[in-house]
């Protein structure tokens, strides 16, 4: 026991002195917050489009208006499409909506049909799928309030009124930034437990240890304790971060995101020892850290690519990755709140991934040089 | 040595015993160890020598339960060192070669460390630390964090943690590489009082003047013991083989010493201030006469010398490497020159409000030897670093070649040849892989860089390892390889950074062959290293500490410097750490 805190002891002074374990713990979680919280924007929020007025109706000007009023886009208002096509390949615009000469004289016939041309980046097909979708809809609203102008009461058959629930504004950001937090968990426990171990056996004091009385239980111990301690700590801020700084909501409990949190660094430092149990330098523990827990943990976790339209053996391949129980968890614990039923099966997934990584551990790891 | 005691004690029984002891490591054609038998007793000092890759660190390691052997047992205070490693632990004390320290912990926080490790508590703990920070002399340094300390004091801190909780046997893996020779003396009498407590020492290293001082030596090559037992015992193989040539002129030295190297009938030869020490072969005629056979080395004064343990050791590896250096017969003549080739003025440089090297101003002829030796941390790399254009001077100037090294930098480096002291090669990259890269680096091209190549690979017998990784070469031919990637493009200028840290005897022999050959040819060598007997080979020596330079002139002129009624015969490390000691005196006044 004594060994075991003397063990903690430096460990901890260790990790105050490195500069490179506070910058994973807390400078790399903030700059992941912040790519996610600002940069990385999945919702097309104000795109930038060329609107052409072939038709010069004055009916047109209140459609020009909805245009830019509708908070989808952000507009340039140009006479001839001709105007917009540079820029448009350029990657300047999004897209190029043309009201046609006809647009008011096809549309006052009666029974006519009123069209409109999108022209969008097809290279870019997400954007083009709302760039098209947004001017159809705002199309469709102008219509409606120019008929009831007109008093000319349409009856519609039906219509939806979607309502989005637990992410009521749809904002990505909602759920990145809970993902995110998962991403920098991944590298505090596997990348630096990994990294801290390589560094003693390049430094030689692993050598000298193991000829003291010192148990392997101890040495694996005395690292696990701190990390483990230290990823708790860096959750909080995390945490802190995303509430208070980036105003994504929390409905869940605190005590339900240590859980959650808890089982997962269990499997992100059973990852850590295992392969610092492989690799004795620095520089091959951070290659198998970052192929095997940080890309599966950004890829896999559904945390940016939606899992289930993953082609099914991609999709199989995620049930191993410890982080998949995590995002989701984490991601309910933001958005909904304390769903137990979830919560007790992502963690007893995870304790499950985390047993086997000890396990193997445990077998590979003796008190010598040549295992 | 202590003498007081009759050492080692026989009548006890022996704490260590291995019995035909063998270790293959996978992918080796060798094994690292081949049939080991032996014993070591109480209280006695035993020291491990042998050439690099000859298994000692990996004897060490057995010995400590870090290893397991393929055959044979090892007994280590009656427990099985393969089974019952966990008994061991706590009755050993063992220093890693790097010394096992957190660099990022303070000195007590280390030693408070493996105290907690090895459960030394309470009143003994507090006894214990006041006793090793007396006996290191590092209580005044306690804060400090222990990857800021010198070499030296590194290594005293090291065999501190390793002295915590009074092991029986201490396992020392080269203490003294990178050490200056008064940290080393320092050490050698720390372990020397350890002893009359009845511990036992295994000493490994490359030091043979440490090797001939212990109580009995076990010489390991190839795997294989090739002795074992007091090392005045050895010397008699080699008695009536020693000779001394003295009152050779300064500027003749190196050239008679190129001559008896390839002369019939020696075995080994060195350079010591104004005279050669000779070592005949064993058929060799008497009175040197088969040696004075050559025309060369005929009509000197020949005087017979006692046998060192290092002409034994030598003589039992089968000799130094003799003959002439290839690369000494190739290279072309460099143009005689008049005016300095190295031509440091008022060389200073401060790191914040630390100076490293203070003043110092030094010149260096066409086809000179001029050696830098200092304690550690004195500011030996620094200047080196400076004169190689890899640092700026904050004052004075740098010339090589009469090229200042601020305004023609890469002119300058052309022209030089730079061996650092850390490793600096690309180890991933195979030792052939590497010489091309170098070689396409200093602009060889074509056939030149072909021929330069093959030369290198026979030069430093590669041929075998010349596909294998450079990190995973044994230190000996990492350091070969770095040296050769060095001399490929012919430099004007050699500057060798403790190029021959932690190599064996018998490969530092093959180094200064070469630079001693390199040198008649008209190349400038400035050198460092803590090796005294290589520095002998010096034409001149500056003597830096604290970043001053307190003395500078050849090594005969040092030693004359220190000769009186206490030293009457003073070698240079007798020099070396007098002069130390001197300018300590004078600073504190």
């Amino acid at each position: 026991m004594r060994r075991l805190v003397a063990l903690i002891r430096k460990e901890s002074l260790q990790i105050l002195r490195d500069p490179s374990s506070i910058l994973i713990a807390f400078v790399l979680p903030a700059i992941l917050l912040f790519i996610f919280g600002y940069g990385v924007n999945l919702d097309s929020n104000r795109m930038r489009i060329g609107l052409v007025l072939e038709d010069s109706a004055p009916d047109i000007a209140s459609l020009a208006t909805a245009f830019g009023n509708s908070g989808f886009f952000d507009l340039r208002v140009g006479r001839d499409r001709r105007e917009f096509e540079e820029d448009l390949v350029a990657g300047r615009l999004r897209g190029i909506v043309v009201i046609p000469r006809d647009f008011t004289a096809k549309g006052a016939k009666r029974g006519g049909q009123a069209s409109l041309q999108v022209i969008s980046d097809g290279s870019e097909p997400n954007i083009a799928f709302f760039v098209q979708n947004y001017a159809q809809g705002v199309l469709q609203v102008w219509m409606r309030h120019q008929n009831e102008d007109y008093g000319a009461q349409i009856q519609e058959p039906m219509r939806v009124e979607p309502r989005f629930w637990y992410n009521e504004e749809l904002k990505s950001r909602n759920f990145l930034i809970p993902g995110s937090i998962a991403v920098t968990m991944t590298l505090i426990g596997t990348l630096l437990t990994a990294l801290v171990i390589a560094r003693e056996w390049e430094r030689g004091t692993m050598e000298a240890l193991m000829a003291t009385p010192v148990t392997i239980f101890e040495i694996l111990l005395g690292k696990l304790i701190p990390y483990f301690l230290l990823g708790l700590g860096s959750m909080t801020v995390c945490w802190l971060a995303a509430t208070l700084w980036y105003e994504v909501p929390f409905r869940g409990s605190f005590f339900a995101l240590m859980a959650a949190t808890s089982c997962f660094l269990l499997t992100a430092l059973g990852q850590g020892l295992l392969i610092s149990s492989f690799s004795k330098n620095q520089f091959l523990a951070s290659q198998l850290a970052l192929m095997s827990a940080f890309l599966p943990a950004l890829m896999l976790s559904g945390f940016v690519f939606e899992i289930a339209s993953m082609v099914p053996v991609v999709r199989g391949v995620s049930y191993i990755v410890a982080a998949r129980y995590f995002v989701s968890s984490l991601q309910t614990l933001f958005l909904t709140g304390d769903i137990w039923p979830l919560f007790i099966r992502a963690m007893l997934a995870m304790l499950l991934i985390s047993a086997v990584f000890f396990i193997f551990t445990a077998k590979k790891t003796v008190k010598r040089l040549d295992a | 040595m202590s003498g007081h005691i009759p050492r080692p004690d026989l009548s006890a029984r022996p704490v260590v015993v291995v019995k035909n002891l063998g270790k293959r490591f996978p992918g080796m054609k060798k094994p690292a160890l081949n049939d080991i038998s032996g014993e070591i007793y109480p209280g006695s000092i035993t020291g491990l020598v042998g050439p690099d890759g000859a298994g000692k660190t990996t004897l060490l390691r057995l010995l400590v339960g870090l290893l397991l052997p393929d055959t044979g047992t090892i007994t280590v205070a009656g427990f099985d060192a393969a089974t019952e490693a966990d008994r061991i632990h706590p009755i050993t004390g063992y220093m890693p070669q790097k010394f096992g320290l957190y660099e990022d912990l303070s000195v007590i926080e280390n030693l408070r460390l493996y105290a907690d490790l090895r459960n030394v508590l309470g009143k003994e703990r507090r006894e214990k630390f006041e006793q090793l920070l007396r006996f290191t002399d590092l209580a005044r340094f306690q804060s400090r964090l222990a990857g800021k300390l010198s070499g030296g004091m590194k290594q005293k801190l090291g065999l501190a943690c390793a002295l915590l909780g009074e092991p029986k046997l201490l396992l020392l893996d080269e203490p003294s590489v990178g050490v200056d020779p008064i940290s080393r003396r320092e050490l050698w009498q720390m372990v020397q009082q350890l002893l009359s407590g009845g511990m036992s020492v295994i000493w490994s290293t490359s030091y043979l003047d440490e090797a001939e001082k212990c109580d009995a030596v076990i010489l390991l090559n190839e795997g294989g013991v090739l002795y074992d037992g007091p090392p005045a015992e050895l010397l008699h193989k080699v008695r009536g083989r020693t000779w001394r040539l003295a009152g050779i002129a300064q500027n003749e030295r190196r050239a008679l010493l190129m001559d008896i190297l390839a002369a019939r009938g020696v075995t080994d030869a060195m350079i010591q201030g104004r005279s050669i020490r000779i070592a005949a072969k064993k058929d060799a005629d008497a009175q040197g006469g088969g040696i004075a056979g050559d025309a060369a080395i005929s009509g000197l004064d020949w005087q017979r010398t006692e046998p060192r343990f290092e002409d034994a050791f030598i003589d039992m590896l089968g000799g130094a490497p003799l003959g002439r250096s290839a690369i000494g017969e190739l290279i072309r003549e460099k143009a005689p020159s008049d005016k300095p080739v190295i031509d440091a003025r008022a060389l200073t440089k401060r790191f914040g409000d630390f100076t490293a090297v203070r003043d110092n101003s030094f010149r260096i002829r066409r086809g000179e030897i001029f050696g830098l030796l200092g304690p550690n941390g004195a500011g030996k790399s620094t200047t080196f670093k400076m004169m190689c254009g890899l640092l700026q001077p904050s004052s004075g100037k740098a010339f090589v070649m009469g090229l200042d090294l601020k305004k023609s930098s890469s002119a300058a480096r052309s022209r030089i040849g730079y061996m650092a002291q850390k490793f600096s090669l690309y180890g991933a990259l195979s030792v052939l892989q590497n010489l091309k890269f170098f070689s396409g680096v200093y602009g060889l091209s074509g056939k030149i860089r072909q021929q330069r190549i093959e030369l290198m690979l026979s030069l430093f017998n590669f041929g075998n390892l010349q596909h294998m990784s450079a990190e995973t070469l044994p230190l000996g031919f990492k350091q070969r390889l770095a040296l050769a990637c060095s001399i490929m493009h012919e430099p004007d200028v050699l500057f060798l950074d403790e190029p021959t840290s932690g190599v064996d005897p018998v490969t530092r022999r093959e180094f200064w062959l070469h630079i001693n050959a390199m040198v008649q040819k008209g190349v400038t060598v400035m050198v460092t290293t803590h090796f005294m007997d290589e520095a002998e080979y010096c034409d001149r020596i500056a003597l830096i500490y604290r970043g001053v330079n307190i003395a500078t002139g050849t090594p005969d002129e040092l030693k004359e410097q220190v000769r009186g009624a206490e030293l009457p015969d003073p070698s240079l490390e007798d020099a070396f750490i007098t002069l130390v000691r001197q300018s300590d005196a004078e600073k504190e006044q």
